[in-house]
């Protein structure tokens, strides 16, 4: 007696995204979370580069765990909770602290990849509030910039760290 | 853009179910956990299946428990984020933790597990292509061709073994429970691969790696040195694990693995020999400074990296004996701040 299940061809699913639910009809098997996220959510902001994992430029929150989304099935993130770069202001609108860093300090040139370096930033600072340098540098090394080099990148997240510190000590 | 091809998706309820429908399926069906190999490669068409077995949701798989003999044994599902993040492992199973921390990137790492990680695939220039690159140059032996493009007479592929944690694994003297319809198993972690880009996994396509079983590491030390252009993402160009054993001030027994030099990760333990009576002090003080480059020169001796991968196969043999003695070094500091 088996209780395998074959997930069906063709299927449709709720995925919880930014803290709603969305309906997904009819969709392939194989389509990532990242088509589904952009095509169907019409949620652009996670960008679509490499679809290999090397890039980070669809970097997303998977149950507060950060993730490339094109290396995911859409259809085994359901029952998750989905963060993307469009979830990270507590409004829906405005810029977050490492947003408000990111243009500060310019480190946004062509900007292709800075939507996942906001998700993978806002991750470290939320765990390691206080991340060295050595760790901001380990915490991006999975999202690939070509424009910039890194230096106002870091210099971007240590400005969006002293905005947090400066912030909590006003509290 | 790059779009995965058709599959059926099949969810097993456990292991032992996964593993009668790897039987049932045979060469049509892979298995997936972390997808973070297999996904991209079925974009690209290096790998093909009709039918994915996941793993990835199986709670069974992503127990950590001590063992009776006082090791450890860790679920196949344990992502390597979870082993990058456990400090009383760190402090166990330095090489261990080191390699799994040298693995891609963050994002990879919480999706990757270390059992997909002990089976990711050989790689190859020829082969870690898209598939009109590979067409349009020419496909090889590992995939849709018949010849190795770098070694044209050679009659097996020349993929090289590209998993980090194997190595350090394997330095530990660690070992796999396999798991199949006809039973379960347990294998030491150098008996899974052989000396094939192709076939490089010795166990059977419907065995499912369970768990990996570390034995007890008192008096031991670890470490891992991996080569690679940058500091991030690349797989290894070149790696040393090394396993040392000295409960006082000399050193008792040494292990070293090699990797990314051959298709299969290399047991070279017999040239750590000579290692074996020294002082950890002697050692790195600069006392022994030419038995520890015999010892690498030995170390080394069968590494046999060819044109495929980046940088160039020179380079990487030398820095394969760097690799031994910075390892060597940095497993005997461990022993010795243990010790003091």
């Amino acid at each position: 007696m088996t209780n395998t299940t074959s997930v069906p061809e063709l299927l449709s699913y709720t995925l919880n995204v930014n803290g709603r639910d969305h309906q997904v009809s009819d969709a392939e098997l194989g389509e990532n979370l990242l088509f589904v996220l952009r095509e169907r959510l019409g949620l652009r902001g996670s960008k679509n580069a490499c679809e290999q994992g090397e890039c980070g430029s669809c970097s997303v929150l998977v149950d507060g765990r950060l993730e490339c989304s094109c290396t995911m099935l859409a259809a085994a993130a359901t029952g998750r909770q989905i963060v993307t770069v469009e979830g990270l202001t507590p409004s829906g609108d405005g810029l977050s602290e490492v947003q408000e860093a990111f243009v500060a300090e310019g480190a946004v040139q062509c900007g292709f990849c800075t939507p996942g370096l906001i998700v993978s930033v806002s991750d470290l600072l939320d765990r390691l509030p206080l991340a060295t340098e050595l760790e901001i540098r380990e915490a991006i090394s999975g999202n690939l910039c070509r424009c910039t080099g890194y230096g106002r990148i870091i210099a971007a997240v240590q400005a969006a760290q002293h905005a947090r510190s400066a912030r909590e000590a006003l509290r | 853009m790059l779009r995965l091809p058709r599959f059926r998706y099949l969810r097993p309820q456990s292991v032992a179910e996964a593993a009668d429908l790897m039987a049932e399926h045979g060469e049509q069906a892979m298995l997936v956990a972390g997808g973070t190999d297999l996904l991209p490669k079925m974009k690209r068409g290096q790998m093909e299946a009709e039918i994915l077995v996941g793993l990835g949701h199986l709670a069974e798989l992503r127990q950590l428990e001590r063992s009776d003999d006082g090791g450890l044994r860790i679920g196949a599902g344990v992502t390597l984020s979870q082993i990058v993040h456990d400090a009383a492992l760190a402090r166990l199973y330095p090489g261990y933790v080191r390699a799994a921390a040298l693995v891609s990137s963050p994002a990879l790492r919480n999706a990757g597990t270390i059992g997909g990680n002990l089976c990711v695939d050989t790689r190859c220039n020829f082969y870690d292509q898209s598939y009109e690159w590979r067409m349009a140059v020419g496909f090889c032996m590992k995939k849709d061709g018949d010849i190795c493009r770098v070694a044209p007479a050679s009659k097996r592929c020349r993929a090289i073994a590209s998993s980090d944690t194997a190595p350090a694994a394997m330095a530990l003297g660690a070992t796999v429970t396999l798991v199949s319809s006809a039973g379960r198993r347990e294998v030491p972690v150098s008996a899974l691969y052989e000396d094939d880009g192709q076939f490089y996994l010795a166990k059977a396509a419907d065995e499912i790696i369970e768990s990996i079983q570390l034995p007890a590491a008192t008096d031991w030390s670890s470490s891992y040195v991996k080569v690679r252009r940058r500091g991030s993402i690349d797989f290894p160009l070149a790696g040393v694990a090394v396993a040392l054993k000295a409960a006082g001030p000399v050193i008792e027994e040494g292990r070293i693995v090699i990797t990314a030099v051959a298709s299969r990760p290399l047991d070279v333990s017999e040239a750590a020999e000579p290692l074996v009576g020294c002082t950890l002090a002697s050692l790195l003080e600069g006392q022994r400074d030419e038995l520890l480059t015999g010892v690498a020169a030995s170390a080394a001796r069968p590494a046999k990296p060819l044109d495929n991968a980046d940088l160039h196969y020179v380079w990487r043999k030398q820095m394969t004996r760097r690799g031994v003695e910075q390892a060597v070094r940095e497993a005997a500091t461990a022993l010795l701040a243990r010790s003091a």
